[in-house]
Formats: C-alpha cells, structure tokens, sequence
C-alpha cells in the first residue's frame, strides 16, 4: 500500500513536471539577456534574469503589446457579453419549456458545436468581405460569440434544467413576476454555470488566432496571438519578447481557467452525450 | 400554458380589474403568442448562428462553384471546374494522405495516454491538486504560444531539447527536427497530442469517476483481477465518455491549423500540409479562393462524414449491448 502511494505520487510529479516544462522554457527564455539567446547549446538557466524584458514590450512599436491586450480584451469581453446575451434566454427558454421547433434548435446549436471557424474559413472571409467587416473588431466578435455560443447554451441549460420548477412557482406567487422570478431566484443558482461560460467564452475568444490571421491586419486592430508572431520575422528573431508576451497573455486565463475547471467537462460532454 | 396559469391565478388575485385582460387573452392572441414566444428566447441566439455558422457554409459551397479572379472578385458559375483544378493538384494526395495519419495518429496516442492519466488523477496521492492544475495550463493556453514555444524548443542550434537529449546521451549531435517532412511531422504531432491530453483526460476521469464503486467491489468478491476489473467494467463502462472524447478530438486535431502554422507552415514547400492549412494557402498565399474554397468543402464533407459514420458505430453498438 506504501510502496502504490510512493509510485503514484512519483507518476504523478512526472505528468506535472512533464505539462509545465514548455512553459517554464517559455518563461526562462523570456527572462534570458539578449545575446546569451544565440548561444549555441543553450544554457539552461538564464546567466543573470532580465526582468526588464517584461518591461520592454511594453514601449515597443512592432507590434505594439499595449494595443494589441487592449484589443484583445475588448474583442473576448464583447465576444462573451454577446454569447451570453443571446445564449442565456436561448438555455433557459431549452430548460423550461417544450415546444414546436426545440429538436431544431438544438440540432443547430449541437452542429456550431461541430464546426471550428477553421474549418468555415473560405466562407468567413468571404461573408465579412461582402459586409465590409473586414479589419473589424465587430467581425471576430460576431465569429467568436456565434462559435461559442453551443458550450454556452449547452452548460447553461443543464443548471436551468437542474433547479426545481417548483422553486420558481414559489417566487411567482411571492409576487416577483416571471422576470423578477429569473433574475432574483434562477440566476443566482445558476451562477456557477454562468461564470464557466463567461470564462471559457473568454478564453476562446481570447486564444483565437485563425480568424484573427485572416480577417484583421492593420497594426491597431490585432488580437495578442495576432500580433505575438510579428516578434520573429526574416527581420528580426526577438524570441525573448515573443515569449515574455506570450508568459503575459496566459497567466491570467490560467488562473481563470483553474476556478472553472471542474464545471468544464460536464458542459462540454452535455452537448456530446445527448447528441 | 401551466406557467400562464400560474402566472394568471396568482397575480389575477392580488390585482383583480387592472391586469386581467392582459392574462387572459383571447384564444386566438394566445396562439399566436405562443407560437412568438419561443422566437423571442431563441430568436437572437438563432440568428447569430445562422449568420455566422450556416452562411459561411453556404457561401463556401457557393464560392467553390463560382470562378473568382485573384483580386477575388466574383467571374460568375465554374460549375465543377475548382474541383476538377483541385484534385489535379499534384500535391492533393499527399495532403490528403498526411490529413489521415494527422487525425488517426493524434487521436488514437491521445486517447491511449489520457485512459492512463484519467486513471492516475483518479487515484489519491499528495499533490493530486497540483498535477490537475498543470494539467490546466496547455489546456487553458494558446495553442498558438505552445507550438511556438515547442519550435524554439526543437531548434537545432538554440533548443533545449537537443541540449537535453545530448546531455543525457541519447544525442550525438543536434538533430534538426523541423527541417524534414517525416520528422517535422511526428514532432508536430507530438504537440498535438501534446495540447489534446489534458481535456481528454479530464473528460475520462468524469466518466471513470461516475462508475459507482460497488461494481468493483462485486467484481472482487467473483474473484476479478485489477487487469480484469479494467478491461471488462472500466472500459465498457467509460464508453459514451470515450465516444465524446473521440468525436471532439477528431474535430479539434482536423482543424489544428496552428501547431502546423506556427511550426513549419506546412513547408518545405507542401510536404508538412494537412488539409487545413492547404486550404489557407490556396486562399490566401495563391490567391485560388475558388480552389480553397473547393478544398473546404471537401474538408467539411470529411469531418460531417468522420462524425456521421462514428455516431452510427456507436449507436449499433448501443444496439447490440
């Protein structure tokens, strides 16, 4: 029984140890002086850490680190507040009632699921070409949010469904309404299904690059994971500020991400086990 | 209807004259009401996904039919011809081909290695937290940043890794992984299973956390070994868990356009292409949209017929258990 505790807890180092090498490189070569970056076998260790390359990013011009967190956070923040604004009446509506056209619905939503905006490329481009919502911000929110949108629905739907009817009848005889009923009594205990949706719709639209590759290219309307590729070009290799804003753009979602994770999978094989 | 009564009786008695009409409509508004109400909850969400979701199917089937010049303006009906323009390409097969090995080879390690780590978060040991949470990272990054910070990784003059395998003997000199197709290939799809462990592990340890343990203990008492326990209640057992694990992956490891993007940009020249990033240079380095957009199709109708085929599989054998 020991000895099993003693080989599990070693296999288990291992796997954590092997999940966070790369970005423990990614943060040791961010830390790492300019020229000892062209060393030739490279040193584990920086020789000294250059903490002033995560201050640097910050006053460079190509690209431009400030704009480009600037863009991305209004780009996944509208994203999410869109999804959730139209996802939330759609999963409740889903939860509560039963009427003509709900299999379709759902269908529909179970197909978005399917797709990545990856595999839709051609047919994005050419739609925001003949809306003129190319180099947009409007554009990768509208593509963002549509493709987020099934987790949304789908995790939210299982907490609507989860709370009692009874629960809400309750509220209405107290007088509150049916509105009232929804954002004083459902929501609240719908809570949890709300904040992993608003997280993970973040963090998707957050990472997303493709779409962002295709449809934006000025210098003032690029996303991080857009813009992150412009530090190595044939001009110029500046690893060191490629992955100290790379170290940038995933730590917070890392923190966000950890609080969700055990809601995650249970709205992910939702959508997956009822199809 | 329940709800409309509840919503009548109850209000309808605390304020008798002022709202009654309104709760209780004629038949006829009633109906239409109902047949509105739906729309108005879904409506939004509807439309959202029809604009941006179904259009752009449409659009691209469309624009597979349609001769559009460089400048990518429209030149009217191609009928089959950027289809015919495509599969004479000489490079089509291999792509294909490479699309197969990617999406079989990818899922396939990242399913086997994830049953054994859904098995090792499953069990208690110090620091079981802990390994969970670095199992987040790769999950919650940017698979862009993590095929970059693999491409350094992997260089031949600067990368840890030939330093690593080096030190440790298995090296005699660096290797330099991405400049070969074959090579660039495995290490590619290294990344990938790299990045698709940590959710399909989490999705099997849902399912092998939702298997009641008396099973097991039934199964000890009829004289069953762990192996045993394993292959004939874990395995069975985990199957709809194994089945959203595979449907998922087979579409996220199709469309994977940024490992293969940020790694070698399917070069040199094709030979690292999957379908996905074939399409985008048709597109956008070669300025054939018509052929892209034929090349999307065809990815499209791969992966609509990867899910159909699965589902039916799996149903048959829902069947039949």
């Amino acid at each position: 029984m020991k000895l099993r505790t003693v080989l599990l807890t070693a296999a288990g180092w291992l796997v954590a140890l092997a999940f966070l090498a790369p970005y423990a490189e990614m943060l040791l070569t961010a830390l790492k002086p300019t020229p000892e970056l062209m060393e030739s076998p490279p040193s584990y260790l920086p020789s000294h850490w250059q903490w002033s390359n995560f201050t640097q990013i910050w006053s460079l011009t190509d690209p431009r680190v400030g704009d480009a967190l600037l863009f991305s956070l209004y780009v996944a923040g509208a994203s999410t507040l869109l999804a959730l604004a139209v996802g939330l009446p759609a999963a409740y509506y889903t939860a509560r009632h039963r009427f003509r056209g709900r299999g379709a619905f759902l269908i529909l939503v179970l197909v978005t699921q399917m797709f990545a905006p990856t595999a839709l490329l051609v047919g994005i481009y050419r739609e925001m070409v003949s809306f003129d919502l190319t180099d947009t911000a409007e554009g990768l929110i509208l593509v963002n949010a549509a493709f987020n949108l099934p987790f949304c629905v789908w995790i939210l739907n299982a907490y609507f469904a989860s709370i009692p009817k009874e629960l809400e009848e309750a509220a209405w005889l107290d007088g509150t309404g049916r509105f009232g009923a929804l954002t004083r009594v459902i929501l609240p205990l719908a809570m949890p299904g709300v904040v992993t949706a608003l997280v993970y719709t973040f963090i998707g639209a957050w990472n997303e690059y493709v779409v962002a590759l295709t449809i934006t290219s000025s210098g003032n309307r690029m996303t991080l994971t857009r813009a992150i590729p412009g530090f190595v070009t044939s001009y110029h290799e500046q690893w060191q500020y490629l992955f100290a804003t790379s170290i940038v753009a995933i730590v917070p979602v890392v923190v966000l991400f950890v609080f969700v994770e055990r809601y995650l999978v249970a709205g992910l094989t939702a959508g997956g086990v009822r199809g | 209807m329940a709800v409309h009564d509840v919503t009548a009786s109850a209000t309808g008695a605390e304020h008798p004259a002022p709202v009654a009409p309104a709760l209780h409509p004629p038949r006829r508004r009633r109906r239409t009401w109902r047949t509105l109400e739906p729309l108005l909850w879904l409506g939004p969400a509807t439309l959202l996904i029809l604009t941006m979701v179904v259009w752009p199917i449409i659009e691209m089937i469309r624009t597979s039919l349609t001769k559009v010049s460089s400048t990518g303006l429209s030149e009217g009906f191609a009928g089959l011809r950027n289809y015919t323009d495509l599969f004479a390409e000489g490079d089509l097969p291999g792509v294909l081909l490479r699309t197969v090995v990617w999406v079989i080879g990818v899922v396939t390690v990242t399913i086997l290695v994830s049953l054994g780590l859904s098995q090792l978060l499953n069990a208690s040991f110090p620091g079981r937290r802990l390994v969970r949470w670095a199992m987040i990272v790769p999950w919650a990054s940017s698979v862009l940043m993590t095929a970059l910070i693999w491409r350094w990784m992997l260089n031949n003059f600067y990368g840890v890794v030939n330093r690593l395998l080096m030190d440790i003997g298995v090296l005699d000199a660096p290797v330099n992984w991405l400049a070969h197709p074959g090579q660039a290939l495995a290490a590619m799809m290294g990344v990938a299973v790299f990045v698709s462990l940590p959710f399909t592990s989490f999705v099997l340890l849902a399912g092998v956390q939702s298997i009641p343990g008396e099973v097991y203990e039934a199964a000890r008492v009829d004289g069953a070994g762990p192996v045993r326990a394993y292959l004939s209640i874990t395995l069975p057992l985990l199957r709809p868990s194994l089945v959203v694990a595979a449907i998922i992956n087979v579409i996220n490891v199709f469309n994977s356009f940024p490992i293969i993007w940020a790694m070698t940009r399917g070069g040199p020249g094709f030979s690292t292409d999957t379908t996905t990033t074939y399409l985008y240079k048709l597109a956008f380095d070669n300025q054939s949209v018509g052929e892209s957009a034929a090349m999307a199709v065809v990815n499209f109708g791969l992966v609509l017929a990867v899910v159909l085929v699965y589902l039916r599989v799996v149903r048959r054998q829902e069947d039949t258990a």
